[in-house]
Formats: C-alpha cells, sequence, structure tokens
C-alpha cells in the first residue's frame, strides 16, 4: 500500500441495482394493483386486454411483483447498503463477494422478469404466492444461495465483532425463507415422471389437507419473513440513524427478536380456521397468533420510544413522518391479524374484504412506507446527491396516506358487511340474502378502495420522479455533508 | 401409549421449556448489566456510528488491518 492514503469507502454498486429494481418492480406491481381493483368495483374492465386482462390472470401477478419484486428487491438494496455500514466493510474489499452481488442481482431480474411473462401466459402451480412453475423455483434458489453467500460472507470478513440488531433479521429473513420455500414447492413435474404434460407442469408433492397445511404455514410465514423481519431490520436501522438518536432498549430488541422467532412460525393454521385441519392445530394457530402481540409490540414500541425527547422531528422530517407512520401502520395490522384469528371472529371474517383490509394496512402502511423511506435516506449516500424535493416528500406522505385510510375502512365496512349478510337467515333458517345481494351493497366501497390505492400508486410515482429528479438534477455533495444522520434534502 | 400422546407431551414440555429459556435469558440480559460485565446499550449506537471512518465498538480479533489504510 506504501503512501497511498486513500481512505476505503462502502462500495454501493449493487445497492444502486436493487434500488432501480425496487422502483421499477414497485411500478408494474401497484399499478396492476390499481387495476385489478377498479375491475372489482367495474368487472367490465376484465376484457380489454383479452384473456391477459382478466383478473384471474392479473392478481398474481399483482401479488408476485409487490412481494416478491417490490419488497424483495428493496430487502436486498437494503442488505447491500446496512450490511456493509453497520458491520464497518466495504465490498469493494472482495472482489468474490462483488462478483457475487452482481450474480445476486442479474439472476434475481432473470428470475422476476420470467415469473411475469410466465404468470400472464397462465403458467401457474395455483398455490398462493407459490404460483412459479418449478423451473423458476429452482431459479429462486439460485439467487437466495447468492444472497446467503453475500451475508455471510460479509460478515466473515467484518471489523465490528458484534452484529447489529437489523442483521439479525436480515439473516431470519434468509434461513426462515430457505426452509418454507423449499418445503412448499417441493412438486412432481409431470412430463418427467409420466410422460404427459407441458415440461414445465407439476403438480405438489402433498395432497388434500397436507397440502393446505404445508401451503399456509409457508402463506402465512411468507407475511412473517418477507413482510415483517426484513422490513423489522430496515426500521431498527434507518429510524436511528435518520433521527440520530440509538436505539431505546438494545436488551428489549434481543426480546422482541427471539420472542418473534419462536411464535411466528406456529400461527400459519389461522389460515384454516373452519377448515378440514386438525381443531388442535387450528386452537394453536388462534393462540400464537394473539401471543404474537407482544413481540410484535416490542419492537414497534421500541421504535416509537426511539423519538423520545426528538418528536420534533416528526414535523421537521418528512422520512421520520413515513418511519413512524410505518411503525404505528405495524403495530396496527400486528394487533388487527390476531383478532381476526381469533375462532368466533374469523368465523365472521374469514373469506370477506376485510382480510384484504387487513393485509394492506400492513404492506401498503407498513412495508410500503418503511422501503420508501428507506430509499429515500439512501439515495444522497449512493449518488452523493442532495434529495431533489422536500415539498414533494410532503405530498406523497399525506397523498398516500389518505390512500391507505381509504383502503383499509372500506375494506372493513365492506367485510364485516359481506359477512353479516352471508349469515343473516330469516326465521325459518333460509339464508337471507343470495350472493349478489352482497355484490350490489358491496359496490361503492370497491370504488372507494380503488380510488384509495390510486393515490397511493400517485404517491409512488411521486417518489420515482422524486428519486429520479435527485440522481440527474439534485445539488451534488461532498464526503462531509454526507457523514451526517439527516438526509440531506433541498426545501424546495 | 400412542404417538399422538406423546407428541402431545413432547409438544408441552418443548413449549415450557422455550418460556422457561426465554425467562432466563431475560434475566441473563439484565443481571449481566447490573454486575457491570457488559452494556448491552452501548450496541445501539452501531447505527448511528457506521461512517467508514468511525472505530468499531468491539473489533474482531485484532487481525484485520484498521480502515484507513
Amino acid at each position: 500500500m506504501g503512501g497511498n492514503q486513500t481512505p476505503l469507502a462502502y462500495d454501493y454498486t449493487v445497492a444502486r441495482l436493487f434500488l432501480y429494481a425496487t422502483i421499477l418492480f414497485g411500478i408494474i406491481g401497484m399499478t396492476i394493483g390499481v387495476f385489478i381493483a377498479f375491475q372489482m368495483a367495474f368487472p367490465e374492465l376484465n376484457y380489454l386486454f383479452g384473456e391477459y386482462g382478466t383478473f384471474s390472470r392479473l392478481r398474481p401477478i399483482h401479488t408476485n411483483g409487490v412481494a416478491f419484486g417490490f419488497t424483495v428487491s428493496g430487502i436486498f438494496a437494503t442488505w447491500y447498503y446496512v450490511g456493509q455500514r453497520v458491520l464497518k466493510v466495504s465490498m469493494a474489499e472482495s472482489p468474490f463477494l462483488m462478483v457475487v452481488g452482481k450474480l445476486h442481482f442479474a439472476v434475481y431480474i432473470l428470475t422476476i422478469l420470467l415469473a411475469v411473462v410466465t404468470l400472464f401466459a397462465g403458467i401457474t402451480t395455483s398455490k398462493e404466492y407459490a404460483e412459479l412453475e418449478w423451473p423458476l423455483d429452482l431459479l429462486v434458489v439460485v439467487f437466495w444461495v447468492l444472497w446467503g453467500v453475500s451475508i455471510f460472507g460479509l460478515i466473515g470478513i467484518r471489523r465490528e465483532r458484534t452484529l447489529y440488531i437489523s442483521i439479525w433479521y436480515y439473516i431470519a429473513t434468509f434461513l426462515a425463507v430457505a426452509m418454507l420455500f423449499l418445503f412448499n414447492n417441493m412438486a412432481v413435474p409431470t412430463a418427467l415422471v409420466s410422460g404427459h404434460g407441458d415440461w414445465y407442469h407439476s403438480v405438489s408433492w402433498y395432497a388434500g389437507t397436507n397440502d393446505a397445511l404445508v401451503q399456509w404455514w409457508y402463506g402465512h410465514n411468507a407475511v412473517a419473513f418477507v413482510f415483517t423481519t426484513p422490513i423489522v431490520a430496515m426500521i431498527y436501522y434507518f429510524l436511528p440513524k435518520e433521527s440520530g438518536q440509538a436505539v431505546y432498549s438494545y436488551k428489549l430488541s434481543l426480546l422482541s427478536f427471539w420472542g418473534l422467532m419462536f411464535v411466528y412460525l406456529w400461527a400459519g393454521g389461522h389460515h384454516l380456521i373452519y377448515s378440514t385441519v386438525p381443531d388442535w392445530m387450528q386452537t394453536m394457530g388462534s393462540v400464537f397468533s394473539i401471543v404474537l402481540i407482544l413481540p410484535s409490540w416490542g419492537s414497534a414500541i421500541n421504535m416509537l420510544l426511539t423519538m423520545k425527547g426528538e418528536w420534533n422531528q416528526l414535523q421537521s422530517n418528512p422520512l421520520i413522518k413515513f418511519m413512524v407512520l410505518g411503525s404505528t401502520f405495524y403495530m396496527l395490522s400486528t394487533l388487527e391479524g390476531p383478532i381476526q384469528a381469533i375462532k368466533s371472529v374469523n368465523a365472521l371474517a374469514h373469506f370477506t374484504d376485510w382480510i384484504p383490509g387487513h393485509v394492506h394496512d400492513g404492506t401498503l402502511g407498513w412495508v410500503g412506507f418503511m422501503i420508501i423511506a428507506s430509499m429515500y435516506h439512501m439515495t444522497p449516500r449512493l449518488f452523493k446527491r442532495e434529495l431533489y424535493s422536500k415539498s414533494l416528500m410532503e405530498t406523497q406522505f399525506w397523498l398516500q396516506t389518505i390512500g391507505i385510510v381509504l383502503y383499509f375502512s372500506s375494506m372493513w365496512i365492506a367485510g364485516i358487511t359481506q359477512g353479516m349478510m352471508w349469515r343473516a337467515t330469516d326465521e325459518f333458517g333460509n339464508l337471507s340474502y343470495s350472493f349478489i345481494d352482497t355484490v350490489v351493497v358491496l359496490h361503492p366501497y370497491y370504488t372507494v378502495r380503488a380510488i384509495g390505492g390510486l393515490l397511493y400508486l400517485t404517491g409512488i410515482f411521486i417518489w420515482a420522479y422524486n428519486i429520479y429528479k435527485t440522481i440527474t438534477d439534485g445539488r451534488k455533495l461532498e464526503d462531509k455533508e454526507l457523514n451526517v444522520n439527516r438526509s440531506p434534502m433541498s426545501a424546495n | 401409549m400412542e404417538l399422538g400422546q406423546i407428541q402431545a407431551y413432547a409438544y408441552f414440555f418443548f413449549t415450557a421449556f422455550l418460556v422457561v429459556s426465554l425467562y432466563a435469558y431475560i434475566f441473563h440480559l439484565y443481571r449481566a448489566e447490573k454486575k457491570g460485565t457488559r452494556n448491552y446499550e452501548k450496541y445501539g449506537n452501531l447505527a448511528l456510528n457506521d461512517e467508514v471512518s468511525t472505530n468499531p465498538i468491539e473489533t474482531v480479533g485484532g487481525a484485520r488491518e484498521p480502515l484507513k489504510k
């Protein structure tokens, strides 16, 4: 090295690539989401693009696009940013990890683009959130293993001895999704075994009730380990960093982490209440769902208390607004979920619109807001530019907040109305309403939901524009201007 | 005893064991801090002091070169 005094810098090449992917898949996934929401209110919209424009064809593209496109890209982008910083090691120090990171991105993009194409073509296993056929599942395994190499490789060459809270949550995400994905996607390619059917077609290894059990063990834990643990990893880093306040209680974060790990994996049975799975398993799903409030709120309260004495930042910094509201929506949905898992409530709520209402106050309010805030926080550091517009962020925040409120309030009312109408009987025990009666009553709420979604999507476009303008037109920043907690942003 | 019964007992005792472990862990955390063997809260600073130029709170083994070459 001799006289070379150039200080080492973090290398964000891969983080930047995943940031672009997050924005791209956010736009694709949510645009389709808004379109199918309007289809629910105005069914004629199903006939615009032949078979490719029907609700049934588009819905898996929406769910896969936002979960495995937008959210997972966001998780990877933050990993390649936060990982280096809290481990105090640069990707530039390991050419091997750099190659792994770039390969990780390449295989990931290829997989998700193929996913969009095959789902449009109607190629699906018909398992919810596990629709991709086996050739694509194998590609998922490849990029997931590459991510694992990146995580443990970076940990292996770290300078900081203690792994920060966020790192535990990234590791948990990696391990749990690996296990869930492998077991739920075990399938027999029909052409290879019997010579019948298309080469890419397969049937599940499991049958009947067992298939349902494995599917919802997987399905609910996709919520746990794609929509929860990695997002908790984000908030434990980005909220303290942006606010300049160390986490309120490190010990509470330890307890919440182990509590969440222990409890979450058992809660999936609540998707199968009053179905043909053993009764004790349904009860277990209910009980563990209720217990889950404790570790979830442990993290959320820890975040709110981190803001202690600094609540004025909520007024002055839009990124703090996004994260504090994200944390609040995390509390709301982790209370709402357990309530829906209680057997008697489930008897009313199951199969109604209250369920997508619940899912969306979690995903739009918690997952979406945290990813939006994380990308805003990272952008000035990734591109050495000042964030383009604070006022656009404020506009985005309020549009999206109103959108979420319209979404979940309309679905609460629609869901409970629907549940009550389905179970209503006259004095002789005959059902009082036919299915179409409920559809007529629900129409206004479906319209309100679609408008709420449109407001949120408008915010996503504002976010994409703001980040694009930051990269192209933002004021260039010196290194010393970047070594601050609060993200540099232009007031206009 | 049938397999189902064995499973049920194993499940109950395993759950009880994990609950005891969690509370023992909480006790351990607070006792370690009270006796001064370890200050957990200082690790909260890991997110704040994460610039490439800052020194680690605790280094790994001391074998690797410092950040500034």
